[in-house]
């Protein structure tokens, strides 16, 4: 098992470094840099602006002294935002971000796995349909379009809630619906087919002609197994929920990590822009690490699988 | 159920009809500004309102769902072309190489290919083909795992066999004989990503980062709508039909499926 995790890490740590070349090279091989403004600076102090970045050595040279200062958990300073380092920037923007991502994902996977159990254990009923025809309505809401109309309706019409802003809890209300609407939607179909499944499965039928209750038949033996397709989803969508909370800090102006990235990539602020990418990456596989270790405690063949490929 | 699915095909034969005729139909042109109707509301002349330049916005909306329709029908392709070739070759050849190509597939999925995208559509210019060549490029993944897995199955069955038996080269038992036969369910899970692409573009576009004025797409006019919130219309024509496309491509993608798998799932508890 620690085996595994080490494994795990290793691989996670060259697809780290993969990320992070992939960015560098893109970066670099595109027109125009961070000091292009609407003036040509004069040649000499463009120069020396170069000089002071280590923008003026040879490629490789750069990218080595990169990897060396990302290495030591340095990600440099911002080219753009002169007074702060990039990891300034990351520690204001990480925790926003953190706080209506992690938020989102709670809100989607349980009110998703409630809807959806609830949904299959009153299967082809009228509650059924209405909770599968809500959910298959819900995967047609991203929060491209669910954030807007939110705040049309619930801070400019009825004035509510506010619309922009990050300092106090009601501020987090709309971005994290916003962001889990569609995601509540998937869950609550993969729980749904997941319990569906594993009320067919033998030992359920077994515990059910045993005369177990109804809820002890449904916590210790259905919902484990009807777990499994949700989890097994929950990397991906946390990885869509980063790149989904773009959109909602967008829209909300809250200042999080999407915005400097979204920021950076538009003034090519080479060091933000990479800064960003990277601890986003190290969020989605520490993520799947994570989902993969809950797995192997859910299921055991998914463990002894694990312990095999150690050999 | 299979009345959900016609009524899906219809709405998109009709939609497809209304964003390429309609703005020939229309008086108003793309581009053209009614100086005289500059963020008025829905009325007769302007069946959608006009958006703050005093276009209209009913045919702003229609060029917006050409382009965004067309991007994703475009990436679906790019994403087709890689992903049926990758799956069945994977599938068909097994043992290493097949660990190998899927292991590549299991790794892309940790990547945060979004802003990979980005990137790339930001630094090499943001023009419609590089935008549409890059989503196809990251959403090929599923496509894979479901070309192998049905290629898994075709694989033993009799007339692989007999084409084996014969003779008959390997690349030309996979160009003759799975690809073709695994080319249902590929089709049926193409409809399927074509939403997560429309998605996609909306996504990019909307953040700023995609298509550009005087071009537009639905994600261009929602974000454009969700600044303009004193003229909700300019928000919500072109977010329902965002919506309502999604909505029934969804459903269509996922009738086409069920209808594959007629397996009964279930009983009740």
């Amino acid at each position: 098992m620690t085996r595994f995790i080490f494994r795990r890490l290793a691989f996670a740590l060259v697809t780290l470094w993969l990320v992070v070349s992939a960015a560098f090279f893109l970066i670099r091989a595109a027109p125009g840099g961070p000091f292009d403004g609407e003036r040509r600076l004069p040649p000499a102090i463009e120069k020396n602006l170069l000089a002071s970045y280590h923008l003026d050595e040879p490629l490789p040279v750069q990218y080595w002294r990169y990897l060396r200062m990302v290495g030591g958990g340095d990600l440099g300073p911002s080219f753009k935002q002169k007074d702060f380092t990039v990891n300034e920037l990351i520690r204001a923007g990480l925790p926003i971000s953190l706080g209506v991502g992690i938020s989102a994902f709670l809100l989607s996977l349980l009110f998703g796995t409630l809807l959806g159990t609830l949904a299959a254990l009153g299967h082809n009923t009228f509650r059924d349909r209405l909770l599968s025809g809500l959910a298959t309505l819900g995967l047609a809401f991203p929060p491209l379009i669910v954030a807007p109309v939110l705040v049309l309706v619930f801070a400019v019409g009825l004035a509510w809630l506010p619309a922009g802003g990050h300092t106090g809890p009601q501020h987090y209300v709309l971005p994290t619906i916003a962001l889990s609407l569609p995601y509540i939607a998937a869950f609550a179909r993969l729980s749904r087919i997941g319990c569906l499944e594993a009320l067919g499965l033998p030992h359920v039928t077994t515990a059910r002609s045993k005369g177990l209750s109804r809820r002890r038949l449904i916590f210790q033996h259905v919902l484990p197994s009807a777990i499994v397709p949700v989890l097994s989803y929950s990397g991906p969508a946390a990885a869509a929920l980063l790149a989904g909370s773009m959109v909602v800090e967008e829209v909300f102006s809250l200042p999080g990590l999407g915005r400097y990235f979204v920021q950076g990539a538009i003034n090519r602020d080479y060091t933000l822009v990479m800064g960003t990418v990277l601890v986003y990456a190290a969020l989605i596989l520490v993520l799947n690490l994570l989902v993969d270790l809950l797995y192997g405690r859910l299921d055991p063949r998914v463990r002894s699988e694990m312990v095999v490929s150690n050999d | 159920m299979r009345r959900g699915y016609r009524t899906s095909i219809v709405y998109i034969l009709l939609l497809a009809i209304a964003l390429f005729l309609g703005p020939w139909l229309s008086p108003w042109g793309e581009e053209h500004i009614d100086w005289n109707a500059i963020d008025t509301p829905p009325s007769l002349m302007h069946w959608f309102g006009t958006d703050g330049s005093g276009r209209d916005l009913l045919v702003r909306t229609m060029a917006g769902g050409r382009v965004s329709l067309t991007i994703a029908l475009l990436a679906t392709l790019v994403s087709f072309a890689i992903g049926l070739p990758w799956g069945a070759i994977a599938g068909y050849a097994g043992g290493r190489v097949d660990q190998v190509m899927m292991r590549i597939v299991d790794g892309l999925y940790g990547l945060p290919f979004m802003f990979l995208v980005i990137l790339l559509v930001v630094f090499f210019g943001r023009n419609l083909y590089l935008l549409f060549i890059a989503i196809g490029a990251v959403s090929w993944l599923d496509l894979a795992r479901i070309v192998r897995g049905q290629t898994l199955v075709v694989k033993n069955a009799m007339y692989i066999e007999a084409a084996k038996a014969l003779g008959v080269p390997d690349p030309w038992i996979v160009t003759r004989h799975v690809v073709p036969n695994v080319m249902g369910p590929a089709l049926v899970y193409a409809t399927l990503t074509i939403p997560g692409v429309i998605i996609a573009e909306s996504f990019i576009s909307f953040l700023g980062l995609g298509i550009q004025e005087p071009q537009t797409s639905w994600g261009v006019l929602i974000a454009d709508g969700a600044t303009r919130l004193h003229a909700p219309w300019q928000l919500i024509f072109p977010a329902t039909f965002l919506a309502v496309t999604l909505l029934v491509l969804n459903v269509a993608g996922d009738q086409l499926r069920d209808a594959m798998d007629p397996q009964e799932k279930g009983v009740r508890l």
